[in-house]
């Protein structure tokens, strides 16, 4: 099934790279900071605009971390395990942000509300551990601080 | 805005920028940058303009936002000038209260003022904090005087000024040898003279060349690039046009990671302002000499950060290392002349040019000169960005600087280079900071920074970190990185699990070296670094999980054990709450007890217990 607003919004992202291969990896982002993930019909579309194999296209969307296949939730859950958080409990407080929602890093909740990604370092180091939802920090977190940050998420 | 035609145009400008910055009026100043933003900036200056507002002072007292300060510890900062006080952890209900009193009758708020630890004083101004007094802020210093978005202020603090000298007075050949004669080696941790890089690319055949600026920045803990970037963007716009000038480069493209978007936005702003004053794009200043700068965002892969992976990323490809068959600087970008250099490198050049090269050579050590940004990081009192000579100790760093440890701890380690580099034990704490040293001691100066440990911290589970990272980084093109890798870690995990023979830390010693040799890039040849440095320095810590089955640090999971002191605990059922396996029991106002059977090992009882009660074993 082809979304005709799908294909008109990738052609207007390919153009605005010229429509050549070099801007792809901008083309990719910029469909991901739209649909928040890179829908299927949009990789097939930018291989054949660009005239190159789904492969490579497809290549580009999985080796790159900044990108996903899968529809994110309504909440982005972004904690840092960069070494400075790390070496602060990052790791106990991703756990116990997994076992809040039952996922682990990369995956999003059933209800479609929460996804949580794992990455490194975010710049942040002096308020580490550090955690970002949605783009507001909450720095030196402590894992038993966890359940009140995400039901201010929950209800909305 | 009328295109600058002459060096002469821009001084004209420059002065008269100059004089309608006065600087007896008053100004307050509040950092921007990512840390003071993630605690609260950006409500701290919206309060500020509407207080001024509300006040009526808005012909009086100016307010500017600034980039990153570097004491990020002790965010949100705020500076009143011109008496330069110096504000700290400042929340939004400060706000009136700084500008009437402080701004307003010059009265010092006392409960806002930096405390000094180790004098117990209360210190009133930004240089005089310990922190800023041992540090030669050259890069950094600007960065608390403009706003990052406006390039007249840029302008008006004498920036392009070196730009004009290097195209007006000065011939390509002649800034190389200014910057071979400065000393300056790459910032982006292999230290390669930048001078010698931009004298292969010069001579190098081809019509169209390019310059790099490599802000991918992807080693943890490491946000020195991010800060330049964001609070003094075109300090390294000026290095790369001086650069693409040396070398003869046409284009030039800033590689920034994509989770810098306040970066991005900047140097997006900067490059544009650069334009539109004739400063960037054809013809700069009527010098005849053309350069255009676009900017690429990475897509969140470490490796990317190599130059022929980077450059690989920008023409569209995957961020695939290559063999170098020959330098970039004959065959980099699309095969042509290219000259790649790091954020810290190109935003030095433009001081380089400034204060000439014999000045700059005077700061530092023989084989290391200049400044250098560290960042000190994880389980230390002032965490933040310093810019210091190369050849600082590390004492100096750690103790002077950063405050020491935080809770009366002991100083463990120091981990330098990030993945790349390794762990460097307080019988060490008076090596000197340099490229060279650094290498010797079995790391690396990386991107500088500096995560700090402390006695709490399992070595073995560092190297493990480490070791992960690099996993989940390598591309999986060679097979050294990719199997030995993967075959080190299976080890690590033994060992934190308490199940591995004495025998298999030769092994890892045995697959580090040969990873050294072998792997395709500099990814897979610096990745047994961490390892290798901890076995070297920390083989007791590995051979207590070996052969007592002890995590001295209390961090393995495998190996410890929680318990409940008796005497300590009150029985107030906090732990009880928190444990999320209700694995902890015990009646009200008596000792608790846990079953280590149901004992997940999450700690969050450590956390929730105000006694002390909860012991690690
Ligand atoms: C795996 C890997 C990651 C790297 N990451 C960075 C980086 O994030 N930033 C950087 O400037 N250099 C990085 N480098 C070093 C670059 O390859 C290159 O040497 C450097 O940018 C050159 O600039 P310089 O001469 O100014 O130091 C990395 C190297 C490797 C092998
Ligand atoms: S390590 Fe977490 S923000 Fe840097």
């Amino acid at each position: 099934m082809m979304n005709a607003d799908l294909i008109k919004e990738v052609d207007r992202i390919v153009d605005l790279y010229g429509g050549r291969i070099t801007g792809s990896i901008g083309m990719l982002q910029d469909i991901q900071s739209r649909y928040s993930y890179l829908p299927r019909e949009a990789l097939i579309h930018v291989a054949e605009r660009l005239d190159v194999p789904l492969s490579q296209v497809f290549s580009l969307a999985t080796f790159y971390k900044a990108f996903s296949l899968r529809p994110r939730g309504k909440h982005l859950i972004v904690v840092c395990m960069g070494t400075a958080c790390h070496v602060r409990g990052a790791t106990r407080l991703v756990d116990e942000i997994g076992r809040k929602l039952d996922i682990k890093p990369g995956e999003t909740t059933e209800d479609n509300l929460f996804t949580l990604e794992a990455v490194n370092c975010l710049g942040a180091c002096a308020l580490g551990p550090l955690m970002v939802i949605d783009g507001e920090y909450y720095g030196n977190m402590a894992p038993k601080k966890v359940e009140s940050v995400l039901g201010k998420y929950s209800e909305s | 805005m009328n295109r600058l035609q002459t060096p002469s145009e821009l001084e004209n400008l420059r002065k008269s920028l100059e004089a309608g910055r006065d600087s007896s009026r008053t100004c307050i100043t509040v950092c921007m940058g990512t840390g003071c933003s993630a605690s609260g900036a950006a409500e701290v200056t919206k309060s500020f303009r509407e207080e001024i507002e509300r006040q009526g002072l808005g012909e009086q007292i100016g307010i500017r936002t600034t980039g990153c300060h570097g004491f990020c510890e002790r965010g949100p900062l705020v500076v009143v000038h011109p008496e330069g006080i110096f504000y700290q952890k400042v929340s939004r209900e400060d706000v009136a209260e700084i500008v009437s009193r402080t701004a307003v009758q010059g009265e010092i708020l006392d409960r806002l003022l930096y405390t000094d630890p180790a004098s117990g004083k209360k210190i009133i101004r930004e240089k005089e904090v310990p922190f800023y007094r041992k540090q030669t802020r050259l890069l950094f210093g600007n960065n608390g005087r403009i706003n990052p978005t406006s390039i007249e202020d840029y302008i008006a603090l004498g920036g392009y000024s070196s730009l004009g000298r290097a195209l007006f007075k000065m011939k390509p050949r002649e800034v190389i040898d200014e910057i071979k004669k400065s000393g300056l080696r790459g910032r982006g941790g292999g230290g390669f003279p930048t001078g010698r890089k931009w004298d292969s690319c010069r001579k190098a055949e081809g019509e169209l060349k390019y310059v790099i600026c490599n802000a991918d920045e992807g080693d943890p803990g490491a946000f020195q690039d991010r800060s330049l970037l964001e609070g003094n963007p075109h300090s390294v716009i000026e290095g790369m046009i001086i650069g693409g000038y040396a070398v003869g480069a046409e284009e030039g493209y800033v590689y920034v990671r994509d989770e810098y978007p306040l970066a991005v936005k900047h140097i997006e702003i900067a490059i544009r302002q650069a334009a539109e004053y004739g400063l960037l794009g054809d013809n700069i200043l009527g010098s005849g000499y053309s350069l255009a700068i676009k900017v690429n965002r990475g897509g969140g892969a470490f490796v990317c950060g190599e130059s022929s992976a980077l450059m690989a990323s920008i023409e569209g490809r995957l961020g695939e290392p290559r063999f170098k068959h020959a330098h970039a600087t004959e065959k980099g970008l699309w095969d042509r002349p290219t000259t790649l250099n790091n954020v810290k490198t190109w935003a030095t050049v433009g001081i380089i040019i400034s204060m000439g090269a014999r000045e700059y050579a005077k700061i530092g050590t023989e084989k290391s000169k200049g400044t250098m940004i560290f960042s000190l990081v994880g389980k230390i009192n002032n965490t933040g960005l310093v810019e210091v000579p190369m050849g600082i100790t590390l004492r100096e760093l750690i103790f002077d600087i950063g405050g020491g440890i935080p809770d009366g701890k002991r100083f463990k380690a120091v981990q330098t280079g990030g993945p790349s580099g390794g762990c460097i034990p307080d019988t060490m704490l008076d090596l000197p900071v340099d490229y060279d040293s650094l290498k010797e001691a079995g790391s690396m100066m990386g991107s500088g920074s500096f995560i700090i440990m402390d006695e709490d911290t399992c070595m073995v589970d560092v190297a493990k970190y480490f070791l992960s990272f690099t996993i989940e980084e390598s591309c999986g093109k060679c097979t050294p990185c990719r199997e030995g890798a993967g075959h080190m870690l299976r080890i690590l995990d033994t060992i934190t699990r308490g199940e591995a023979e004495e025998k298999d830390l030769e092994l890892l010693e045995e697959i580090g070296k040969m990873m050294k040799v072998t792997s395709l890039c500099a990814l897979g040849k610096d990745a047994p670094n961490p390892i290798l440095s901890t076995l070297r320095y920390f083989r007791d810590e590995y051979t207590a999980h070996i052969t007592q089955k002890r995590c001295p640090a209390g961090v393995c999971r495998a190996l410890i054990e929680y318990s409940i002191d008796g005497d300590a605990c009150t029985g107030c059922g906090a732990c009880v709450q928190a444990c999320p396996e209700s694995a902890i029991s015990g009646k009200a106002k008596e000792p608790h007890v846990i079953d280590g059977k149901k004992c997940i090992k999450c700690g969050l009882c450590l956390d929730a217990c105000a006694f002390d009660a909860v012991k690690v074993s």
